[in-house]
C-alpha cells in the first residue's frame, strides 16, 4: 500500500485544521477561548452571506469576509475562525480554488504542443507544461500522448496561480505520479477533510474495510481502486451527503460493517 | 381599516411562506420558495468555465437568470419555451441579483441561476428572486446581503402586500420590489399601473417591511440545512 503513505503525507496540513475544528469547547480553558465578547458572532458560529460578525476596527477582515463602515461581514455561508486580529470564515460549501503546493487530482483534458490541459474540478483549467513534466520531452520528435494521454488521471501539485487566472500544474514532486486504472469519484473540496478525518481515521477506515487504494486531492477528485470500488464510492458519497454531522466516523464504521 | 382579503389575510399579511434550501441534488445550489400557491424552484450552478470564449466577460462573472413557466403552472397552458414575457423577467431577475454578487472575484467565469415556477398565483418574479437569492447563497458564491422581494399595490384606499390571484388586477398600481435588508438597499423596483407619488413611497415602505419578515425566513431556511445536526 504506497498510496496510503503518500496520502497520509500531503494530507497532513488538512488533517491538522480538522482537528482543531473537531476540538470539543468544553476542552479548552478561559487563556484559550477565542472570539471577542464585543463580536455578534462566535468563534465556530454558522454564518451566511450578510452576516455581521463585529462592529469593530481592532479585527481584519480575512477570507471570505469583507469590511463595511466599522463592521466585518461574511460572503458565504461557513465557519468563523478569529485568527488573531483576522476574521476568517471557512465555507461550506462552493467551488475549489486552487493555491500554490495543493496536491491536486485531475484529468488530461487535451493534448498541446506546450503541454497539457488539466481539468481540476475548478472553474478554471489548469495548464501542466513540458517543464512540469520530469523527462525530457522533445515535442518535434515524440508523441506527446504516450506521456500523458486524454482521459488520464493524474496526481499533481499546484505550482503557480497567476492574477489573471492561469494555473499552473507541476509533476517534479515526489509524490506526482499517473494512475493507473481504478476510478475516479468527485465530490465537493470543501468535504475532503472531513473525508480524511482526523489524522486521516476516516480514509484509512474505508481502506482498511474495502481493501481499496485510496487518493484524495485537495481538489475534491478521488481516485480509488479494488475489489470493492462500487462499496468504496457508496461511502465517500455517503460522507459527502452528512459531511456536517457529528460522530460521523462511528456511523461510517457502522455502515461499512453492515455492508460487509 | 382592517378589510379582509379573498383569502383572508389582512392588508399587511404575507401568504403563508415555505422556504426550503439544497431541493435539487445535481446542482451546485438549489432552494424551494412557496408563498401560498405559488411554488418557484431555483437551482444555480458555478461558478464555471464559460463556452464559447466570446461570451467570457474578462473582468468579472457573467451571471446569468433563466426564468421559465411549466406548461402546468396555470390554469391555460404555458406555451414552453421563452416568450417575451419571461425574457424579460429573466433580465429583471438578473439585474436585481447582479448588486448583491461579488462578480469581480471570479472573471471569465458564468453563474447560471434556472429559475422554474411550478405553480402561478401572481408574485412569480418575486418568488422567484427570493428562491434565486437562496440558491445563490446555498452554492457558496460570494454575497453582499441576501436579495428578498415582495410586491406590494394599493386596493381602495389601502396599501396591500403580495397581491395574490385576482387582487393583481383590482388594485390600481402592482409594484414589485427586490430588496437587500442589511445594506437597505434596492435592486428591483417595477410599477405596473400608475399612482401618486406619496403612494407610491408609502407602497415601497409597506414592501420593504414584507421583505424584511422574508429575510428572516430565508436565514431560517439556509440554517435549517447547515447548522449542525446529530445523526442518530
Amino acid at each position: 500500500m504506497a498510496d496510503s503513505k503518500e496520502v497520509k503525507k500531503t494530507e497532513a496540513k488538512e488533517i491538522k485544521s480538522v482537528a482543531k475544528e473537531d476540538k470539543p469547547a468544553e476542552m479548552e480553558t478561559p487563556k484559550e477561548v477565542v472570539g471577542d465578547p464585543k463580536a455578534l458572532k462566535n468563534d465556530k458560529d454558522v454564518v451566511l452571506p450578510g452576516d455581521k460578525i463585529i462592529d469593530s476596527m481592532d479585527y481584519l477582515p480575512g477570507k471570505n469576509t469583507f469590511r463595511e463602515g466599522n463592521s466585518i461581514i461574511s460572503k458565504r455561508i461557513g465557519l468563523v475562525y478569529f485568527k488573531g486580529r483576522v476574521i476568517e470564515v471557512i465555507p461550506l460549501s462552493g467551488v475549489y480554488v486552487p493555491s500554490v503546493g495543493d496536491m491536486i487530482i485531475g484529468e488530461v483534458k487535451e493534448v498541446q504542443h506546450s503541454g497539457w490541459i488539466i481539468d481540476i474540478n475548478s472553474p478554471y483549467e489548469a495548464f501542466l507544461p513540458l517543464s512540469g513534466v520530469r523527462e525530457f520531452v522533445d515535442p518535434g520528435k515524440m508523441d506527446m500522448s504516450k506521456i500523458y494521454g486524454t482521459g488520464d488521471i493524474i496526481y499533481g501539485k499546484i505550482s503557480l496561480v497567476s492574477p489573471a487566472n492561469s494555473i499552473h500544474v507541476t509533476m517534479q514532486d515526489q509524490k506526482a505520479r499517473k494512475f493507473d486504472g481504478g476510478r475516479v469519484v468527485r465530490i465537493n473540496s470543501v468535504k475532503v477533510p472531513r473525508l480524511i478525518g482526523k489524522m486521516g481515521s476516516m480514509i484509512n477506515l474505508i481502506k482498511d474495510k474495502t481493501g481499496c487504494r485510496i487518493s484524495v486531492g485537495q481538489n475534491g477528485i478521488v481516485w480509488l481502486q479494488g475489489e470493492n470500488e462500487v462499496l468504496a464510492v457508496e461511502v465517500i458519497k455517503t460522507i459527502e451527503d452528512k459531511s456536517h454531522s457529528e460522530g460521523l466516523t462511528n456511523y461510517i464504521e457502522k455502515l461499512l460493517e453492515k455492508k460487509e | 381599516m382592517s378589510t379582509k382579503r379573498e383569502d383572508g389575510r389582512g392588508p399587511e399579511d404575507i401568504r403563508p411562506i415555505k422556504m426550503e434550501v439544497g431541493v435539487i441534488k445535481n446542482a451546485d445550489g438549489s432552494a424551494m420558495v412557496s408563498l401560498g400557491k405559488t411554488v418557484a424552484i431555483a437551482a444555480v450552478y458555478g461558478p464555471r468555465e464559460l463556452h464559447p470564449k466570446h461570451l467570457q466577460v474578462s473582468n468579472r462573472a457573467r451571471l446569468k437568470c433563466i426564468y421559465s413557466m411549466a406548461p402546468f403552472s396555470t390554469t391555460e397552458r404555458v406555451r414552453p419555451g421563452p416568450s417575451r414575457r419571461s425574457s424579460e423577467i429573466s433580465k429583471v431577475t438578473r439585474e436585481s441579483l447582479e448588486p448583491a454578487l461579488f462578480l469581480e472575484n471570479f472573471p471569465k467565469t458564468t453563474i447560471d441561476v434556472f429559475i422554474l415556477i411550478v405553480q402561478a398565483n401572481a408574485g412569480t418574479r418575486t418568488a422567484g428572486i427570493n428562491a434565486a437569492s437562496l440558491a445563490l447563497a446555498d452554492a457558496g458564491i460570494e454575497m453582499r446581503d441576501l436579495v428578498t422581494s415582495v410586491a406590494a399595490g394599493k386596493i381602495d384606499g389601502t396599501y396591500t402586500i403580495d397581491l395574490a390571484g385576482k387582487e393583481e388586477e383590482a388594485t390600481d398600481c402592482d409594484l414589485p420590489i427586490a430588496y437587500m435588508p442589511r445594506i437597505d438597499k434596492i435592486t428591483l423596483l417595477q410599477m405596473d399601473g400608475d399612482m401618486p407619488v406619496k403612494d407610491v413611497k408609502g407602497t415601497i415602505e409597506l414592501a420593504k417591511k414584507g421583505c424584511k419578515i422574508l429575510y428572516e425566513e430565508q436565514k431560517k431556511a439556509l440554517l435549517k440545512k447547515w447548522a449542525k445536526e446529530g445523526l442518530e
